[in-house]
């Protein structure tokens, strides 16, 4: 039980963010391990995506700090960065897939300049080697590599998903923020994907913030969960506490207002 | 004396409905202690808290007041009760495992995987390792008597008696300190129950400490060394509910 002797990946401390009079973050704080799995859930409005583009320094928070932990392993507060360090970090160390693939994809050039463009920018260059790869990816994600060549506006809902997918792990990131990876997509192809996503988490030891209000998608996929409401973290815990026993009014309303959490 | 793997200290569990305004007392002064080799059987009616209790142990449910302390020989005792939900995932992981009979299904994952899926959790890519993990998990399924052809399915298709069969071979095939045994024979055929009390039995002989709830007498008879009775852990006011 040495677990403790590890430092997490990402440390979050007191963020608060609002927007004119309304207060869309109060005072978030939690800590995420590697190769760790946390689902952030709650309805419309009650500060998931907020606190997510606030983690992904993709939306500063008013106060508060996000730190991530670098290569060296040392915890870096990223607003301290540089521009170019984040943007950097972006590309190497992070992923991000959006609930639109549209906003997440390049709609205009081929599935495998997608996967590649990534690579492209940490510099590799050899054209062999970046559609090999790109092929490569494509097969990972159950795309066939055949359609390496094609728009993404020639795919289904569910393989642009998971064409997005591809694109951000194609560079080895170690943490991958997901902004309701599964909603809009068929039931069938939404099981694809989690299962998908399942198993490229384990394997590759990602760690991972998923924000979903879709409880069976937490159950399926996250170590932990932080409910959120109003802005504020209302409950935390290991997914199945949380869903089988909860704590707090707002999360046993929401997990009794769903069939089969 | 060998220091007990599992002590329960005045455990009590209620649970508050907000919206229903009520307070339901479940379990209240729980105190016992299990030490490796043990099998305690949980004897009680339906409703009396049995599974409540499972739960508490596996921290799936919160306690409402009490501690609940796992100990094993040459790692530090933990405070089950207290403990990060990262050292609870580590726990869950390598010590203390559920052992129901119900099977969550992940879609689309080979019953061979599934099995196996315990042991890969922490072999990268190793692929020996991985080759004799699944080689371990096709000798389960033999010995709980799923056929080679189905091996490779998805197992949610499978009868239900298959799949309790394929969710305590996935329980078992990792060696665990202790075992929360929540009814693994129910609805299970004579031959196979049979099978997974020797499975049980096996694992105990190896040192492991259990906690067990069986509705079959005759399983609980084979498997206990030591009975609790439920209605000890109710109050007043639990048994009034």
């Amino acid at each position: 039980m040495s677990v403790d002797k590890q430092s997490p990946i990402l440390r979050a401390t007191g963020l608060n963010k609002s927007y004119g009079d309304r207060a869309a973050l109060i005072d978030a704080s939690f800590e995420l391990w590697p190769g760790e799995v946390l689902a952030i859930v709650g309805e419309s409005g009650s500060g998931k995506t907020t606190l997510l583009n606030a983690l992904a320094a993709r939306d500063q928070p008013d106060s508060g700090s996000v730190e991530f932990q670098l290569k060296d392993g040392a915890l870096t507060d990223i607003f301290k960065m540089t521009e170019a360090q984040r943007r950097l970090l972006a590309r190497t160390d992070w992923g991000f897939v959006h609930q639109n693939s549209a906003d997440g994809l390049r709609m205009e050039v081929s599935a495998g300049a997608n996967v590649g463009e990534r690579l492209m920018a940490l510099g590799q260059r050899h054209y062999g080697k970046l559609r090999a790869t790109a092929c490569d990816w494509l097969a990972r994600v159950e795309i066939d590599p055949t359609r390496v060549d094609d728009l993404p506006r020639h795919f289904s809902g569910g393989m642009r998903q998971r064409l997005q997918i591809a694109r951000n792990l194609v560079t080895q990131p170690r943490l991958v923020f997901m902004d309701e990876p599964t909603s809009g997509l068929d039931v069938s192809v939404q099981a694809k994907l989690l299962d998908l996503l399942r198993q490229l988490t384990q394997h590759l030891g990602l760690a991972s913030v998923i924000v979903t209000h879709d409880l069976a998608v937490a159950r399926l996929l996250a170590h932990r969960m932080i409910v959120m409401r109003r802005g504020r973290i209302v409950e935390t815990g290991l997914t199945d506490q949380v869903l089988d026993d909860p704590q707090h009014p707002y999360t046993q309303l929401l997990v009794s207002s769903v069939l089969q959490p | 004396m060998t220091t007990p793997v599992l002590r329960l200290t005045n455990v009590s569990k209620q649970f508050t409905l907000h919206h229903q305004g009520i307070t339901l007392p479940v379990l209240q002064n729980v105190n016992f202690e299990v030490a490796a080799g043990e099998c305690v059987v949980l004897d009680g009616t339906s409703g009396m808290g049995k599974s409540t209790l499972l739960k508490l142990i596996y921290s799936n449910y919160r306690v409402s007041a009490g501690s609940i302390h796992y100990a094993q020989a040459g790692h530090v005792p933990l405070e089950l009760t207290s403990a990060s939900p990262r050292v609870l995932i580590d726990v869950r992981r390598h010590h203390i495992g559920y052992v129901s009979q119900f099977l969550r299904v992940i879609p689309r994952i080979s019953t061979l995987d599934l099995v196996a899926e315990p042991l890969l959790a922490e072999l990268g890519h190793d692929e020996p390792a991985i080759k004799q993990a699944r080689e371990l998990a096709g000798v389960w399924l033999t010995r709980l008597r799923i056929p080679e052809r189905l091996w490779n399915l998805a197992p949610a298709t499978f009868s239900g008696g298959e799949q309790q069969r394929v969710n305590i071979a996935r329980s078992l095939i990792k060696p665990r300190s202790l075992l929360l045994l929540d009814e693994p024979t129910a609805s299970l055929d004579a031959l196979n129950t049979q099978t997974v009390v020797t499975l049980i039995q096996e694992a105990i002989a190896a040192g492991a400490a259990a906690v067990g709830i069986f509705h079959d007498q005759a399983v609980g008879n084979q498997l206990a060394t030591r009975r609790l009775d439920m209605t000890n852990f109710r109050s007043i006011t639990c048994a009034a509910q």
